[in-house]
Protein backbone atom coordinates (compact mmCIF):
# COMPACT_ATOMS: atom_id res chain seq x y z
CA UNK A 1 0.00 0.00 0.00
CA UNK A 2 0.91 3.74 -0.38
CA UNK A 3 2.04 5.17 2.66
CA UNK A 4 2.11 8.97 2.51
CA UNK A 5 3.52 11.77 5.71
CA UNK A 6 2.62 15.20 5.73
CA UNK A 7 4.16 18.30 7.57
CA UNK A 8 6.07 17.61 10.22
CA UNK A 9 6.02 13.68 9.87
CA UNK A 10 7.27 13.73 6.34
CA UNK A 11 10.41 16.01 7.55
CA UNK A 12 11.54 13.38 10.40
CA UNK A 13 10.66 10.12 8.08
CA UNK A 14 12.96 12.36 5.24
CA UNK A 15 10.02 10.98 2.59
CA UNK A 16 6.21 12.02 1.45
CA UNK A 17 5.71 8.80 0.09
CA UNK A 18 6.36 5.38 0.17
CA UNK A 19 5.33 1.87 -0.98
CA UNK A 20 5.15 -0.59 2.08
CA UNK A 21 4.31 -4.35 1.88
CA UNK A 22 2.83 -5.28 4.96
CA UNK A 23 0.86 -7.74 6.33
CA UNK A 24 -0.34 -5.79 9.32
CA UNK A 25 -4.00 -6.09 10.15
CA UNK A 26 -4.54 -2.33 11.88
CA UNK A 27 -3.04 1.23 11.58
CA UNK A 28 -1.11 0.44 14.69
CA UNK A 29 0.50 -2.97 13.67
CA UNK A 30 1.70 -0.82 10.74
CA UNK A 31 2.86 1.87 12.73
CA UNK A 32 4.41 -0.72 15.30
CA UNK A 33 6.66 -2.23 11.59
CA UNK A 34 7.21 1.16 10.36
CA UNK A 35 8.97 2.26 13.98
CA UNK A 36 10.97 -1.32 14.26
CA UNK A 37 12.46 -0.27 10.75
CA UNK A 38 14.68 2.79 11.94
CA UNK A 39 15.06 5.30 14.40
CA UNK A 40 13.66 8.20 12.20
CA UNK A 41 9.80 6.00 12.48
CA UNK A 42 10.62 5.89 15.70
CA UNK A 43 11.08 9.91 16.01
CA UNK A 44 7.77 10.56 13.90
CA UNK A 45 6.09 7.90 15.53
CA UNK A 46 6.90 8.85 19.19
CA UNK A 47 3.68 10.11 20.21
CA UNK A 48 0.62 8.93 18.90
CA UNK A 49 -1.56 11.06 20.23
CA UNK A 50 0.19 14.10 18.07
CA UNK A 51 -0.42 12.21 15.07
CA UNK A 52 -3.82 11.98 13.10
CA UNK A 53 -4.01 9.04 9.86
CA UNK A 54 -6.38 9.26 7.21
CA UNK A 55 -7.35 5.78 5.30
CA UNK A 56 -7.79 5.84 1.64
CA UNK A 57 -8.26 9.45 2.12
CA UNK A 58 -10.74 9.44 5.00
CA UNK A 59 -9.72 10.66 8.86
CA UNK A 60 -9.73 7.25 10.67
CA UNK A 61 -7.89 5.97 14.15
CA UNK A 62 -5.03 3.96 15.12
CA UNK A 63 -7.01 1.32 16.20
CA UNK A 64 -8.92 0.87 12.53
CA UNK A 65 -8.34 -2.34 10.41
CA UNK A 66 -6.14 -1.73 7.46
CA UNK A 67 -8.57 -4.43 4.98
CA UNK A 68 -8.96 -3.31 1.56
CA UNK A 69 -7.09 -0.15 2.18
CA UNK A 70 -4.80 1.18 -0.38
CA UNK A 71 -3.57 4.84 0.82
CA UNK A 72 -2.50 5.36 4.80
CA UNK A 73 -1.34 8.84 5.50
CA UNK A 74 -0.08 10.27 8.72
CA UNK A 75 0.36 13.72 9.82
CA UNK A 76 -0.26 16.33 12.69
CA UNK A 77 -3.32 17.81 13.60
CA UNK A 78 -4.50 20.20 10.87
CA UNK A 79 -4.37 23.53 10.68
CA UNK A 80 -6.97 24.95 8.13
CA UNK A 81 -8.54 28.34 7.34
CA UNK B 1 -21.14 25.24 -4.76
CA UNK B 2 -17.64 25.81 -5.39
CA UNK B 3 -14.60 24.18 -3.71
CA UNK B 4 -11.45 25.89 -5.35
CA UNK B 5 -7.88 24.48 -3.20
CA UNK B 6 -5.28 26.82 -5.64
CA UNK B 7 -1.89 27.98 -5.30
CA UNK B 8 -2.63 31.28 -7.24
CA UNK B 9 -4.05 34.41 -5.52
CA UNK B 10 -7.66 35.27 -5.38
CA UNK B 11 -9.93 38.52 -6.02
CA UNK B 12 -11.76 38.58 -2.98
CA UNK B 13 -14.04 40.97 -5.05
CA UNK B 14 -14.45 39.53 -8.14
CA UNK B 15 -15.11 36.08 -6.87
CA UNK B 16 -17.78 37.97 -3.93
CA UNK B 17 -19.37 39.86 -6.84
CA UNK B 18 -19.34 36.16 -8.97
CA UNK B 19 -20.61 34.35 -5.83
CA UNK B 20 -23.71 36.70 -5.61
CA UNK B 21 -24.55 37.24 -8.83
CA UNK B 22 -27.89 35.96 -10.48
CA UNK B 23 -29.07 35.26 -6.94
CA UNK B 24 -32.12 37.12 -6.14
CA UNK B 25 -33.53 34.55 -3.82
CA UNK B 26 -31.18 35.22 -1.21
CA UNK B 27 -31.40 38.10 1.19
CA UNK B 28 -28.13 37.13 2.95
CA UNK B 29 -24.63 37.03 1.48
CA UNK B 30 -21.77 36.20 3.86
CA UNK B 31 -18.02 36.11 3.26
CA UNK B 32 -14.94 35.29 5.79
CA UNK B 33 -11.73 36.06 4.36
CA UNK B 34 -8.32 34.48 6.29
CA UNK B 35 -4.81 36.33 6.09
CA UNK B 36 -1.42 35.87 6.79
CA UNK B 37 -0.96 37.33 10.19
CA UNK B 38 2.78 38.65 11.09
CA UNK B 39 4.10 37.05 14.07
CA UNK B 40 4.21 39.08 17.02
CA UNK B 41 7.84 40.17 16.85
CA UNK B 42 7.03 41.22 13.05
CA UNK B 43 9.03 39.22 11.04
CA UNK B 44 7.06 36.51 9.51
CA UNK B 45 9.13 35.89 5.75
CA UNK B 46 6.52 33.11 4.59
CA UNK B 47 3.67 31.19 5.74
CA UNK B 48 4.07 27.75 3.62
CA UNK B 49 0.95 25.86 3.57
CA UNK B 50 1.00 21.88 2.82
CA UNK B 51 -1.96 19.98 1.87
CA UNK B 52 -3.04 16.58 0.81
CA UNK B 53 -4.26 16.66 -2.72
CA UNK B 54 -7.18 14.31 -2.76
CA UNK B 55 -8.36 14.36 0.37
CA UNK B 56 -8.21 18.04 0.72
CA UNK B 57 -11.04 18.59 -2.13
CA UNK B 58 -13.21 15.53 -0.90
CA UNK B 59 -12.82 17.09 2.83
CA UNK B 60 -14.13 19.94 1.89
CA UNK B 61 -17.01 19.55 -0.03
CA UNK B 62 -17.95 16.75 2.74
CA UNK B 63 -17.77 19.69 5.37
CA UNK B 64 -19.79 22.05 2.44
CA UNK B 65 -22.41 19.47 2.11
CA UNK B 66 -22.78 19.23 5.86
CA UNK B 67 -23.55 22.61 6.23
CA UNK B 68 -26.25 22.63 3.62
CA UNK B 69 -27.69 19.77 5.03
CA UNK B 70 -28.11 22.10 8.74
CA UNK B 71 -28.67 25.05 7.42
CA UNK B 72 -30.71 26.61 4.78
CA UNK B 73 -28.83 27.56 2.25
CA UNK B 74 -28.68 29.04 -1.22
CA UNK B 75 -25.04 28.38 -2.36
CA UNK B 76 -21.29 27.75 -0.60
CA UNK B 77 -18.24 28.73 -1.85
CA UNK B 78 -14.46 27.80 -0.02
CA UNK B 79 -11.63 28.81 -1.84
CA UNK B 80 -8.06 27.62 0.08
CA UNK B 81 -4.46 28.68 -1.07
CA UNK B 82 -1.55 26.68 -0.33
CA UNK B 83 1.78 26.98 -1.21
CA UNK B 84 4.25 30.12 -0.06
CA UNK B 85 2.36 32.72 1.09
CA UNK B 86 3.52 36.40 2.87
CA UNK B 87 2.36 38.55 5.68
CA UNK B 88 -0.91 40.00 4.30
CA UNK B 89 -1.79 37.68 2.16
CA UNK B 90 -5.21 36.16 1.80
CA UNK B 91 -4.75 32.39 2.09
CA UNK B 92 -8.88 31.42 1.84
CA UNK B 93 -12.24 32.43 2.06
CA UNK B 94 -15.64 31.21 2.83
CA UNK B 95 -19.15 32.60 1.33
CA UNK B 96 -22.29 31.75 2.03
CA UNK B 97 -26.12 32.77 0.42
CA UNK B 98 -29.34 32.34 2.34
CA UNK B 99 -32.62 33.73 2.43
CA UNK B 100 -31.61 35.13 6.31
CA UNK B 101 -28.90 36.30 7.53
CA UNK B 102 -28.68 33.80 10.61
CA UNK B 103 -28.36 30.75 7.94
CA UNK B 104 -25.36 32.25 6.48
CA UNK B 105 -23.32 34.02 9.89
CA UNK B 106 -24.02 30.15 11.10
CA UNK B 107 -22.71 28.51 7.94
CA UNK B 108 -20.28 30.25 7.57
CA UNK B 109 -19.04 30.28 11.28
CA UNK B 110 -19.50 26.33 10.91
CA UNK B 111 -17.66 26.06 8.17
CA UNK B 112 -14.22 28.35 9.19
CA UNK B 113 -14.29 25.93 12.30
CA UNK B 114 -14.58 22.76 10.14
CA UNK B 115 -11.75 23.38 7.86
CA UNK B 116 -9.46 24.17 10.90
CA UNK B 117 -9.27 21.51 12.34
CA UNK B 118 -10.90 19.08 9.77
CA UNK B 119 -9.29 19.82 6.43
CA UNK B 120 -5.60 18.92 5.69
CA UNK B 121 -3.77 21.71 5.78
CA UNK B 122 -0.84 22.18 7.49
CA UNK B 123 0.79 26.10 7.90
CA UNK B 124 4.77 26.31 8.08
CA UNK B 125 5.98 29.95 9.77
CA UNK B 126 9.50 30.95 8.10
CA UNK B 127 11.05 33.70 9.81
CA UNK B 128 14.81 34.95 10.80
CA UNK B 129 14.52 33.23 14.02
CA UNK B 130 13.80 29.61 11.32
CA UNK B 131 10.66 27.56 11.00
CA UNK B 132 7.97 26.18 13.22
CA UNK B 133 4.76 24.62 11.84
CA UNK B 134 1.62 25.64 13.58
CA UNK B 135 0.63 23.69 16.17
CA UNK B 136 -3.21 22.88 16.34
CA UNK B 137 -4.91 24.85 19.39
CA UNK B 138 -7.34 22.85 22.00
CA UNK B 139 -9.91 25.38 21.45
CA UNK B 140 -10.19 24.96 17.37
CA UNK B 141 -10.73 21.42 18.77
CA UNK B 142 -13.48 22.29 21.13
CA UNK B 143 -15.15 24.40 18.72
CA UNK B 144 -16.63 21.84 16.77
CA UNK B 145 -18.41 21.05 20.02
CA UNK B 146 -20.86 23.60 19.73
CA UNK B 147 -22.31 22.05 16.35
Amino acid sequence: MDVLYFAWVRERIGIPKENVETDAATVADLVSELVAREERYAAAFADLSALRVALDQELSAFDAPLTGVREVAFFPPMTGG
Amino acid sequence: MRVSVQQEPFDLGAEANRFAAGDTGSGAIVTFTGVVRDLAQGDLDVMEIEHYPGMTEKAIAAIAEDARQRWSLADVLVIHRYGRLAPGDRIMMVATAARHRKDAFDAAEFLMDYLKSRAPFWKKEISGEGSDWVAAKDEDEAALDRW
